[in-house]
């Protein structure tokens, strides 16, 4: 019986589409109150008063909080340290609970009004007197840099939180590239994103006064470490004495993974009111204050010799933060970007240089991806160029530049020019399949008929790289985190043989509680049904790190994994006694444990049974079957992939419609196959999003001009071609389930692809760069451009 | 125009004691079994709500409160500023519930479609298919299926969204608009129903009861087109076309801030002109709205090509 490789229907999807999942809001307390957060309508404005008179008389109103209140309380912490190039600390102004003297971005929380009922708490925040006095903003990363730019934090002169580099010297690379036989140079938006998880943030905050514990429930990705950092620098409240459970979560694509003010407010209020506190967030709420993605602006060059061979890359970047430095922040245009920009190219010489920017906008923070999507961008967008401007092919220029195959284990992983050491590789195939599944041998002469006929095809590549399950932890110190990137599981064999996993991973929608249960099921050879996941609370789980990253999966079910190898372990005392035989006589298959070369066995259960009932038992063995393991990867898991889209763009509208999309990806070994290709199926549609529609647009007042359904635009279904998608398996060395991770996959590679698509449809008209998202009339301008200059 | 449109029935009716939890009763059946009870724990400012059973019963309520109330039907375009509180009614006046009101009638010169048929109503209707097929079509291009299911024509048109898709086509079926009032009622040429941005020609205390559309050679021969605004997918341009009997009739709405016929366009076409030449001229000299999804120049442009399209479909 094996469960490892099979599309398993999810055991969680029978509670989520018959409407029976259990989200934050879902929850309700006795004497539950309701908290409505007052918001500055004003991305940047002095705060002289605040008048809460009228509003305490409202109908209802348990208790308003002002910034005046929690002024003395921490802030909420940045998770990741990157110091300026000087070795100075990054600069990390405080993001308060509520702010006092001057609201940093449209949507600050000034005031939190508490009442009976949601309505009444809304009601009561519409009577709050704020006497503001706006202030010039600044919403754009580089402009903030500029002299006489507005000043975001009174004490971080220019706006610079912080800059940073990596690679070959500077000298060397900007040598290579003035020597080189062409270079290829882009500046490049990536472009604003909102996360838009389908459940809004939600927290519930519980003071038990009969034993002064303290409960969260919160829509995160990350219980544990919201604990961590509420308890130990926010609110300097005992750990043991809070209790963090994340119940079902209706998507995050990385906004859920930070700690943010709503979750410190309703905690610390419950205590104050002695009631407990739900706050959950209108959609305008999500768009203003959910940590968004993206946003960098980036010229990068691409140096290459007369064969097409890359000779060096030098990128620089200003990555915006938005008004606060956000959990994860810090690390994304830098360890999770800069380190990304050796690609699957053999390039000798690269050098990356980032500035991260405070302005008056909403953080940023980690997104689907989180930095690796920038550093796929900016490769492949320069590869597809070069391609064009070097009249090559270019699948051809990716063949000659690919890394060759390694497998980490005879061969040595591969040390790339910035940081990173590739766990094992074989780029060539993944490329190679998706062109056969194109039929790129025809495509080019299909592009042309279709031309001839008026019709503008475009065919796009990118192949790409990700680094996941970031970790070991003294790797990920040296970097900066100010946390572990382990993780932890604990294996609970019931007396009956029934089996309770508890992991300190976090289900948002990827479906733990079947791949996981696959694992144990698999290896212990019993029912799937027999099984059962525990995630997501802190009090029933030892510790976690929570799932992002796509490290669920190789970090969490490699800690399952250690934890199943010792109760086999243990198991095999137990039946060995059971059997009179020795240990070594035993083998364990399919569920039972047999004496080689006989009949006689014992069954899993029957060893669960003896464990709990320990009368015939071995001497000196303590009873149960219940192991816990911490797991810290040796290094992070490298997965690949090349994806390739077709576009048809209208002349006469400028409308681009997505033909196919092609992505064979590596993730390495793969338990469910039908999940895999879910997540890489949401991925492509979050990635071609970020490429053809979304995108926040502020105004020059720093307004968030598109925060709504009405204004953002999401890809929708019919958006999409039907996926063709396939895989190669090239498994990671150096975790036990030989697995990458997959989550992330399809929206770090896919955007590139759409863009290049779109400039080679174009191609007939000259080589372009339209910053994203690709719209309509952006390309109808270029079609229709008759002064002979190009629209960006 | 600032709103998600989905969770306006679990969220901005939370009500307490009905469905506090999960909606999964019917909002109709709930609101049928009480009558003109005060909402409550919702995220709109509170409202009385009121749910006459005939049209003269609405009337009378609209006479007693005044301008302190505000015509429900589908809610699609209400609730969702409500939502935002940027209207707060004192009461809200539901003739959804109405079953005149939501009868579409197939008479022997015209249908007659009451303002409370929903969208989805409409598009399956096998009358207005055959002798007015843009009006089927167009309802059948709205929102997505629950907003069809829900949403009604009277609510849209009386709403005057220069963006919504009924504008145009009403324009272009040479539609009558039944309008009532406490006196009896009146009826109003379509070509006068349109006032300006979510302006019409509905007075306080009436209500728009019906539509009325001719069976005509023009409307047997019709057909809507659009391009959606990639967002909300209401029409960054929308264009109706009608044409037989020696007529045409062309109309825009997503294009200026009111819609309208263009009768240059329509004069071309009964000279005979091609639909391209026909089509090349559309909206000139108008004032073209401009926005971050479509700048004037290229909106009117776009214009023009649907215009294209939608008259090479039906010449």
């Amino acid at each position: 019986m094996t469960f490892i490789g099979k599309s398993i229907k999810r055991v969680e999807d029978k509670r989520f589409i018959t409407g029976q999942g259990k989200y934050t809001d879902d929850i309700v307390l006795p004497q539950m109150t309701y908290a409505r957060f007052v918001r500055s309508p004003h991305a940047h404005a002095e705060i002289r008063s605040v008048d809460i008179s009228n509003a305490e008389k409202m109908p209802g109103v348990v208790k308003i909080f002002t910034g005046a209140d929690v002024a003395e309380i921490n802030g909420v912490p940045c998770g990741w340290q990157v110091d300026f190039i000087n070795g100075e600390t990054m600069k990390e102004p405080k993001h308060p609970l509520l702010v006092k003297d001057k609201a940093m971005h449209a949507g600050d929380a000034v005031a939190m009004v508490i009442a009976e009922t949601y309505g009444q708490a809304k009601d009561a925040a519409e009577m709050i007197i704020v006497d503001y006095n706006p202030l010039p903003a600044v919403t754009d990363a580089k402009a903030a840099m500029e002299e006489g730019a507005p000043q975001v934090h009174p004490d971080v002169p220019g706006n610079l939180a912080f800059d940073w580099e990596l690679g070959n010297a500077k000298d060397e690379v900007d040598a290579a590239i003035e020597n080189a036989h062409h270079v290829t140079t882009l500046e490049f938006i990536n472009n604003r994103v909102v996360p838009n998880a389908i459940e809004p943030r939600s927290a519930i905050g519980h003071f038990d006064t009969s034993n002064d514990k303290y409960t969260l429930y919160t829509s995160t990705q990350n219980p544990h470490l919201v604990r961590l950092l509420l308890c130990a620098f926010v609110l300097g409240i005992p750990e043991h004495k809070v209790r963090v459970v994340g119940p079902d979560v209706g998507g995050g694509f990385g906004s859920k993974i930070f700690h943010y003010t709503e979750e410190a407010m309703v905690i610390w209020g419950s205590n104050q009111i002695k009631r407990p506190i739900k706050w959950t967030a209108e959609r305008s709420e999500s768009f203003l204050t959910d940590a968004h993605g993206r946003d960098h602006r980036t010229k990068a060059q691409m140096a290459f010799d007369k064969d097409g061979k890359v000779l060096a890359l030098k990128a620089h970047t200003y990555a915006n933060m938005g008004a606060y430095l956000s959990t994860f922040a810090p690390a994304v245009p830098t360890y999770l970007h800069g380190t990304l920009l050796q690609g699957l190219y053999t390039t000798p010489l690269i050098h990356v240089h980032v500035n991260a920017v405070f302005t008056n906008t909403n953080a940023v923070d980690a997104y689907r991806g989180a930095g690796r999507p920038e550093a796929t961008y900016l490769l492949e967008r320069l590869m597809d160029t070069a391609a064009l401007e070097m009249n090559m092919d270019p699948a051809e220029l990716r063949f000659k530049n690919f890394i060759p195959k390694f497998n980490g284990v005879e061969e040595p992983g591969y040390q790339t020019q910035v940081a990173l050491q590739y766990d094992s590789g074989d780029y060539h195939p993944v490329l190679k399949r998706a062109l056969e599944m194109v039929g790129y041998e025809n495509f080019r002469a299909e592009q042309k008929a279709a031309l001839d006929s008026g019709k503008l095809l475009g065919i796009g590549f990118s192949t790409y790289i990700e680094a996941c399950g970031i970790a070991p932890s003294a790797v990920v110190g040296a970097l900066g985190a100010r946390a572990g990137l382990f993780e932890s599981a604990q294996v609970r064999v019931q007396p009956t043989g029934k089996v309770s996993v508890y992991s300190g991973s976090h289900s948002h929608g990827q479906g733990h509680e079947t791949t996981f249960a696959q694992i144990v099921a698999d290896r212990f050879g019993i029912p799937l049904e027999d099984v059962d996941i525990v995630h997501g609370d802190s009090d029933a789980v030892a510790f976690g790190m929570g799932t992002y990253g796509s490290r669920s999966l190789a970090v969490g079910g490699s800690a399952i994994v250690k934890s199943i190898d010792k109760v086999i372990e243990k198991g095999t005392k137990i039946a060995a006694h059971l059997l009179e035989a020795s240990e070594e006589d035993l083998e364990f298959a399919e569920g039972k444990w047999t004496v080689k070369g006989t009949d006689k066995s014992v069954s899993f259960g029957d060893v669960s049974l003896t464990s709990y009932v320990p009368h015939n038992y071995p001497e000196g063995l303590e009873p149960g079957l219940d192991f816990s393991s911490f797991y810290d990867p040796a290094n992070f898991t490298y997965p690949f992939g090349a994806h390739v889209a077709i576009v048809e763009v209208e002349k006469e509208t400028g409308k681009t419609t997505l033909k196919r999309f092609i992505a064979v990806d590596d993730v390495g070994n793969v338990i469910n196959p039908m999940i895999v290709d879910g997540q890489i199926h949401g991925g492509l549609a979050q990635g071609i999003g970020q490429a053809l529609c979304e995108g926040t647009i502020y105004d020059d007042s720093g307004q968030l001009v598109n925060g709504s359904y009405m204004d953002y635009v999401m890809p929708r279904a019919d958006d999409l071609p039907q996926f063709e998608i396939d895989r190669t398996v090239t498994p990671c060395p150096h975790n036990p389930l030989g697995v990458k991770g997959a989550g992330e996959a399809g929206c770090i590679g896919s955007t590139p692809a759409v863009v290049n698509a779109v400039m080679d449809a174009l191609s007939p008209y000259g080589i372009y760069d339209v910053q994203m998202p690709i719209t309509s009339e952006k390309i109808w301008n270029i079609l229709n451009d008759d002064s002979g200059e190009t629209e960006e | 125009m600032i709103c998600d449109f989905r969770p306006i029935q679990n969220s901005a009716f939370k009500i307490q004691n009905l469905f506090f939890e999960k909606a999964e009763l019917q909002f109709s059946n709930i609101l049928n079994q009480k009558k003109n009870f005060k909402f409550k724990n919702m995220v709109p400012s509170k409202v009385n709500y009121h749910r006459p059973s005939n049209i003269g019963e609405a009337l009378e309520l609209m006479s007693k409160f005044g301008d302190e109330c505000k015509i429900l039907a589908g809610g699609h375009s209400l609730i969702p500023v409500m939502k935002l509180r940027l209207a707060d009614p004192e009461n809200l006046i539901d003739i959804a519930g109405i079953a005149d009101m939501k009868k579409i009638s197939d008479n022997e010169k015209s249908i007659t479609i009451g303002a409370c048929a929903t969208h989805a109503d409409i598009a399956r209707n096998e009358a207005i298919q055959k002798h007015a097929p843009m009006v089927a079509k167009a309802a059948g291009m709205i929102g997505d299926v629950q907003v069809r299911n829900f949403g009604t024509i009277g609510g849209s048109i009386a709403h005057a969204d220069p963006a919504a898709d009924w504008p145009a086509v009403l324009l272009a079926a040479d539609a009558n608009i039944t309008i009532k009032n406490a006196g009896g009622s009146r009826t109003v040429d379509i070509d006068q129903f349109f006032k300006g941005l979510f302006m019409t020609a509905v007075e306080e205390g009436e209500i728009l009861a019906s539509i009325s559309i001719p069976k005509t050679e023009f409307n047997a021969n019709s057909t809507y087109v659009k391009m959606p605004q990639p967002a909300s997918r209401f029409a960054l341009v929308g264009c109706a076309v009608a044409v037989g009997g020696g007529m045409a009739r062309v109309a825009f709405n997503g294009v200026c801030s009111t819609p309208f016929r263009d009768t240059n366009v329509e004069k071309a076409v009964v000279g005979g002109s091609s639909a391209a030449d026909a089509a090349t001229s559309v909206a000139d000299g108008m004032d073209v709205m401009s926005d971050h999804f479509a700048s004037a120049k290229y909106r009117k442009s776009m214009a023009a090509v649907y215009a294209k399209r939608a008259l090479g479909e039906v010449m």
